[in-house]
């Protein structure tokens, strides 16, 4: 802790005149001390007062703040207050303490009602959503007509970028996405093979793999990690380009920051993540093989003959068929959430969490709206 | 108080390295009590490291810095917790912390060093925010709401929130427009004046360095000399001349003495 030093605050009544000394070193470093004292003063019966200032050894602006409140509210309790024995070094001090203090003031925090602010929360979340549904239809729609617009010049399709993106986004992510279907593979089978084990229907165990991993585990877990990895990238690249101007860059020399930036991450991710959905449903299935056979007591052979009976073309394309309407939610989330950003480097962040958060949501949803659409259509 | 005199600061034998880059070698300085010294050099001559080297960000290779009696880089952390107190610094662009509020970072200091109660810390920054010339409803404003001039103000009040001895600025003028940076000139003039505080300065604004600067230390080959512009322009050193003769300068100096005719 910092040295507060000495100071003192000394009063002495005459016939109605309080006389106030304060001495020492009035600095920031003993202002919590010096402001008990200067609130405790008495001026009961007071008429007129005097503050005398000539023991002063230091002064900031904080303790010539507290010396001006206490002048002040002496003056206010109808005691005459004049101040003497101010070293004239601490004038300008004063005069611009003085000067600050008779500006305008306004309140310093912003504290509405919990209640009112709690309101404002809900209300103001709610819009943003809507508003926010609203400009991502919108952006879907603008991607749409740009790629239209693009389609017949090859050339604006830009293939370098999209063989850039499709490296990234995809070739890269292959071992990640490989691995975790593998591995919820296994917590499937085992899971499975624990639980029908109490009907003696361990058999089933591959049946639930047959019908899950291809239909819905593999599709959704590597929607989530592409989500994660290239959705936040792209807002995080685009962004970044924002805050560097980049994207006004672009626009002033007559490119079209949607078919420049936009369109080849849109157009790898659709090529993508359908062949990422293609090797999840094999890594999952070999998952849930290594778990079977271990579990289940069954051999390698045995596990591919059930396999082959319960699998069906349906659940493999069911799969697949989700995965370009995923990739286009994290595509345009990603970059539309990029395109967003402003100014500093902090937004870039936000914007980021933003996108993934709601890509993921978009996407689970896009999954449950599938769901109700193949049970109405009965595959 | 300081052996020296008047001299808040003092460097002997400074030399700062980054890997095999020399920035500062054999650099003495001392900034007396009370002036208001200007920083300059060339791009890539070490001013903003020299300014992080003194505040305690950045380790010199060899070399003692003295501020305030204190060596900066040989004493305790405790010393050094106490220094910092007496110090104030303005980053380029406020660096002011965008999760809290203008009267918040104001309050930063006060709350982490010193006891007192929240009235008289909302007191205080109500005073440092009229002070530096801020309007009074910018107090609850986070730093993203306010214009750059805006935030430069309001790290000036931060860093003036616990009354330093010495304040820091590195290149307070730059990116605002001419009206602006010739008032925040001002500000920092009559503050300077009034609570008796030293002020270093980095800049590359002439007309800053001209208008409110006693003395200007020019970085050149690793060292630095100090001076009143007068002496300066004496300087046969090439770049001192190109600095200080260069039509930007002369157009500084002229207006100077354009003012001081109108008086």
């Amino acid at each position: 802790m910092v040295d507060e030093g000495d100071c003192w605050l000394k009063t002495a009544v005459e016939g109605g005149t309080l006389t106030v000394f304060a001495g020492g070193a009035w600095t920031v470093n003993a202002a919590g001390r010096l402001n008990e004292m200067a609130i405790g003063l008495r001026t009961d019966g007071v008429s007129a007062a005097r503050l005398d200032l000539s023991d002063l050894t230091a002064l900031d602006t904080a303790g010539a703040w507290i010396l001006r409140r206490t002048v002040k509210t002496l003056n206010e309790s109808g005691a005459t207050t004049e101040v003497s024995g101010l070293d004239p070094a601490y004038t300008p001090l004063f005069d611009i303490v003085e000067e600050a203090d008779e500006q305008p003031h306004e309140a310093l925090h912003d504290e509405p009602h919990f209640i009112l602010a709690m309101l404002e929360r809900v209300g103001r979340a709610v819009f943003d959503a809507l508003s926010e549904a609203k400009m991502l239809v919108n952006f879907f729609g603008l991607t749409i007509a740009t790629l239209i617009s693009a389609l017949p010049r090859p050339r604006s399709l830009r293939p370098v970028a999209l063989i850039n993106q499709m490296e990234q986004t995809g070739l890269n992510a292959v071992p990640i996405v490989c691995l975790l279907n593998f591995l919820i593979g296994i917590v499937i089978a085992y899971q499975g093979a624990v639980q029908l084990r109490k009907f003696g229907a361990e058999i089933f165990t591959i049946d639930g793999l047959a019908f899950g991993i291809p239909r819905e585990i593999a599709v959704l877990i590597t929607a989530i990690v592409v989500a994660g990895r290239s959705g936040s990238a792209f807002t995080a690249q685009i962004g970044t380009m924002q805050v560097n101007q980049e994207v006004d860059a672009l626009r002033t020399v007559g490119l079209n920051p949607i078919e420049v930036l936009v369109l080849p991450r849109i157009n790898a991710l659709l090529i993508t993540l359908p062949m990422l959905v293609f090797l999840a449903d094999i890594a999952g299935l070999m998952g849930g093989a290594l778990m079977s056979v271990l579990a289940l007591d069954l051999t390698v052979g045995q596990f591919m003959k059930r396999l082959e009976d319960v699998i069906s073309l349906t659940h493999f394309l069911v799969g697949l068929v989700k995965a370009p309407v995923f990739a286009y939610i994290i595509a345009i989330v990603g970059c539309y959430e990029g395109l967003r950003v402003t100014g500093s480097a902090e937004s870039v962040g936000k914007m980021t969490t933003k996108a993934v958060v709601e890509s993921i949501v978009l996407v689970i949803l896009a999954d449950a709206l599938f769901s109700i659409l193949f049970s109405a259509l009965g595959i | 108080m300081n052996a020296e005199g008047d001299s808040v600061i003092r460097i002997r034998g400074l030399r700062t390295q980054f890997g095999a880059q020399v920035i500062h070698d054999g650099l003495d300085l001392d900034v007396r009590r009370g002036e208001v010294l200007g920083v300059v050099g060339g791009s890539g001559t070490g001013k903003s490291v020299l300014l992080q080297t003194i505040i305690g960000l950045n380790s010199p290779r060899s070399g003692t810095i003295e501020v305030l009696g204190t060596d900066v880089h040989g004493s305790s952390e405790a010393e050094r917790q106490i220094l910092r107190t007496r110090l104030g610094v303005l980053f380029q662009d406020g660096a002011l912390f965008s999760s809290l509020t203008v009267c918040e970072n104001i309050q930063v200091p006060m709350r982490e060093h010193l006891s007192m109660p929240q009235s008289l810390m909302d007191e205080l920054a109500a005073l440092k925010i009229a002070m530096v010339g801020l309007p009074a409803n910018a107090g609850p404003k986070f730093p993203s709401e306010l214009s750059g001039g805006m935030r430069k103000r309001a790290g000036l009040a931060r860093a003036l929130s616990v009354d330093p001895e010495i304040i820091f600025l590195d290149e307070p003028t730059a990116g605002l427009d001419p009206i602006g940076a010739a008032a925040f000139d001002r500000l920092i003039r009559e503050l300077q004046t009034s609570l008796g505080l030293t002020v270093f300065m980095v800049t590359h604004d002439l007309d800053s360095l001209v208008a409110i600067c006693d003395r200007i230390a020019v970085l050149v080959e690793k060292k630095i000399r100090v001076a009143p512009m007068a002496e300066h322009l004496e300087d046969p050193h090439p770049w001192i001349q190109e600095y200080f003769k260069g039509p930007r300068a002369r157009a500084a100096q002229n207006a100077r003495a354009q003012r001081l005719e109108a008086v």
